[in-house]
């Protein structure tokens, strides 16, 4: 009996905890929500925001990328950006609509794995604007960017193809996706325009954030006399970087092909052979430009190329790439611009 | 006894609400140190989570994952085993839920979506009940065989989505048919879209079979029996490997309706998960902050929820980085499962209370 009426004492301490908690915030939401709508005019009032995947915004990938371009634009622009990390999947709806509720003027959604939840979220909030990397969301409010990642394959290809010693090239990709898939068709299709012998060898990892699998899928690739090994796989390519600087220090003469940034700025020019540019920032800072200018329309896909700089190769490519082969690398480049050569992407 | 008993269940009220406060306290301590206001922090948290009714709903689907998991620890518990596999459970519960849902067409909506409930539970149970088996037949530890079967439900589920359920050229299943949805579609246009669904009232009602399962009916106390001293049940004639098959079983179920309700309430598809998704281990947690008593669990669910889905909150409107209230998660577990030290600075408060109270 005593135990019953102690618990229900805590009860109802806990619930008048909870109705204290409703009273007290009510105001805040309510008052911001008065605010939603167009928020045009002067930039300083544009609010940006943007929601990661599961990899968190310091994934050295693309959620970092797409953080950094937008603090870049805070800074020019004076806008106000905001992000939210998402623990689980569970966690993208939530959190988009936080910065609907808050009455921001773009919603940024980072990476395919948000576009169901980006799609219901378009569908529930007509009015607000959203816009998605990766992923085509067919709403008439979102705006969505793709890459011809087989495009900047395609070229980093030609320079694995003219590098290697061993005529063996590997791939290390993060999932056995379409995404992915596209790197790898288009590295292997470059391999093949220039060196027809060159053996290739690709290898999936179960995910983007396993760098013990990366490094073991490494360690096989380069055993089996691999000496190039081109990483689409996220935090699981730091993995690919470890064990080509583990083999390096050892004195092997193993390389690495970056991906998405110029990630012979993280691990050294050292084992860096090249980055596989893809400009995630280029996408973020345009398509924002557009919700500052007030021209953003909505409801289409873009797909960013070589031919728009969407894609490309790092600028210090130079340090290890002799010049002969950057001149190859730039021939391609413009038949591909100019649609001499179609880069398959399956 | 039954004075002894009612002793320790206030006994351990209090040891769990100082622990929880100890733990916002050191999270509060830890803010500061960071150079953020905690009352601002916390008081952000509570206003993503009771601030409007969107945010009230999107807490409940948050939690009641976190309830189930939490009893399907929990009960093994009572029955004297460590299920660490909820999270495998999970998987096989969705799945189950997902080829149900998805398959099956035609059927209206009253046969279609219990039935999917009802074979994603089966999947989890199943599931469970053969580390139970294992254990039961070879003696086999329940905790490396539920450990091991994570990883086989992860990769077995994933190939399965991948193999008949995948939506083409995308990571995930196709979308269940409407008529095995278990959301609620009113209450959810009430609360913002906020995605509630079904199975949180059958969340409560699974933690009240559990309390009447094991404390009012004769199985519910041979599976005690066994929980407290398996050689003493053995020797007053109780069947011990049965009640440890059931008991894996029974726990499993509670986990696998987690799954299912994630799939049918939810997302209404089933993702290919590339690591573990968490639900389980949160499970561990949660079962220890509720004192593996299963209303102990929702009150453990109802705390560690709106602590996650706060903390978004805390990140958007006082800036505080989502890691901090990690550490606070992290505190009030560790005080938890540290009685001695929340026991030992409760001590001069403590005596006290006890003479009062006795």
């Amino acid at each position: 009996m005593k135990k019953a009426v102690k618990l229900s004492l805590f009860m109802l301490l806990a619930f008048s905890l909870v109705l204290a908690a409703c009273g007290n915030n009510n105001s805040k939401p309510a008052a911001s929500g008065g605010s939603e709508g167009e928020a045009s005019g002067s930039s300083s009032s544009v609010k940006i925001g943007m929601v990661t995947d599961t990899g968190g915004v310091n994934d050295k990938s693309f959620n970092q990328t797409s953080w950094e371009a937008l603090q870049a634009l805070q800074k020019d622009k004076g806008i106000k950006v905001e992000y939210l990390q998402s623990k689980s999947e569970a966690d993208y709806q939530p959190n988009l609509n936080q910065f609907v509720k808050d009455g921001y003027n773009l919603t940024w959604g980072i990476g395919f794995a948000l576009q169901s939840a980006l799609t219901d979220i378009a569908k529930q909030n007509p009015k607000s604007n959203f816009a998605i990397i990766d992923a085509a969301v067919d709403a008439p409010n979102v705006e969505s960017v793709l890459f011809s990642e087989n495009e900047g394959s395609f070229l980093v290809g030609v320079i694995a193809g003219k590098m290697t010693k061993s005529n063996k090239i590997g791939f290390v990709g993060g999932a056995d996706s379409p995404t992915i898939k596209k790197f790898e068709v288009g590295f292997k299709a470059g391999i093949e325009a220039v060196n027809p012998n060159a053996q290739f060898t690709a290898v999936y990892a179960s995910g983007f954030d396993k760098p013990d699998e990366g490094k073991a899928a490494a360690a096989t690739l380069y055993n089996d006399g691999a000496d190039i090994v081109f990483q689409a796989a996220g935090g699981t390519g730091t993995g690919v970087f470890n064990e080509a600087l583990d083999r390096k220090n050892q004195g092997q003469n193993v390389w690495v092909i970056g991906v998405d940034k110029d990630q012979s700025l993280e691990f050294g020019d050292g084992v860096t052979l090249t980055s596989m540019m893809k400009r995630v920032d280029v996408a973020i800072k345009t398509v924002s430009q557009q919700v500052i200018d007030g021209t953003f329309k909505g409801g289409t896909t873009t797909t960013l190329g070589l031919k728009d700089d969407g894609v490309g190769v790092a600028d210090t490519s130079s340090k290890n790439v002799p010049q002969d082969v950057l001149d190859l690398v730039q021939s391609y480049k413009e038949k591909i611009v100019s649609g001499e050569i179609t880069v398959p992407a399956k | 006894m039954n004075k002894f008993l009612k002793w320790f269940a206030s006994d351990s009220f209090i040891v769990s609400l100082a622990a929880i406060v100890m733990g916002l306290l050191l999270g509060a301590i830890v803010m500061l140190i960071g150079g953020y206001n905690p009352i601002d922090a916390y008081g952000a948290l509570l206003t993503r989570v009771f601030g409007d009714w969107y945010g009230f709903g999107e807490a409940l689907r948050e939690m009641t994952p976190l309830v189930l998991t939490g009893l399907a620890v929990a009960f093994a518990f009572r029955a004297g085993m460590f299920n660490i596999g909820a999270e495998g459970q999970v998987i096989m519960g969705m799945t189950g839920a997902s080829l149900i849902g998805i398959k099956l067409t035609g059927l209206p909506w009253i046969i279609h979506a219990p039935l999917a409930i009802i074979v994603g539970a089966l999947f989890g149970g199943l599931w469970a009940a053969l580390a139970g088996y294992i254990k039961a037949k070879r003696g086999v530890n329940e905790v490396i065989t539920t450990i091991m079967l994570n990883w086989t439900a992860l990769f077995l589920c994933n190939y399965i989505v991948r193999t008949f359920l995948l939506l083409e050229g995308n990571q995930r299943s196709v979308d269940i048919q409407p008529s095995a949805s278990i959301s609620i579609g009113w209450l959810s246009e009430m609360m913002g879209n906020a995605r509630v669904h079904w199975g949180i009232p059958l969340a409560i009602c699974a933690a009240i079979f559990f309390y009447y399962f094991l404390w009012k009916t004769k199985q519910g106390f041979e599976l005690r029996a066994v929980g407290s001293n398996p050689e003493a049940a053995r020797y007053a004639g109780i069947n011990v490997n049965k009640n440890i098959v059931k008991a894996m079983f029974i726990s499993g179920v509670f986990a696998g309706l987690a799954g299912a309700f994630e799939t049918l309430g939810v997302f209404h598809y089933q993702s290919v998960y590339s690591s573990l998704p968490g639900y389980g281990f949160n499970g561990i947690a949660v079962a220890l902050l509720g004192m593996t008593h299963p209303f102990g669990v929702l009150a453990g669910a109802g705390l560690f929820g709106a602590l996650t889905y706060g903390s978004a909150g805390m990140s958007f409107d006082a800036g505080v980085p989502p890691e901090i209230i990690q550490i606070v998660i992290g505190s009030i577990i560790f005080f938890i499962a540290a009685q001695g030290i929340v026991r030992f600075i409760l001590k001069p408060v403590y005596k006290r209370k006890k003479e009062k109270v006795l």
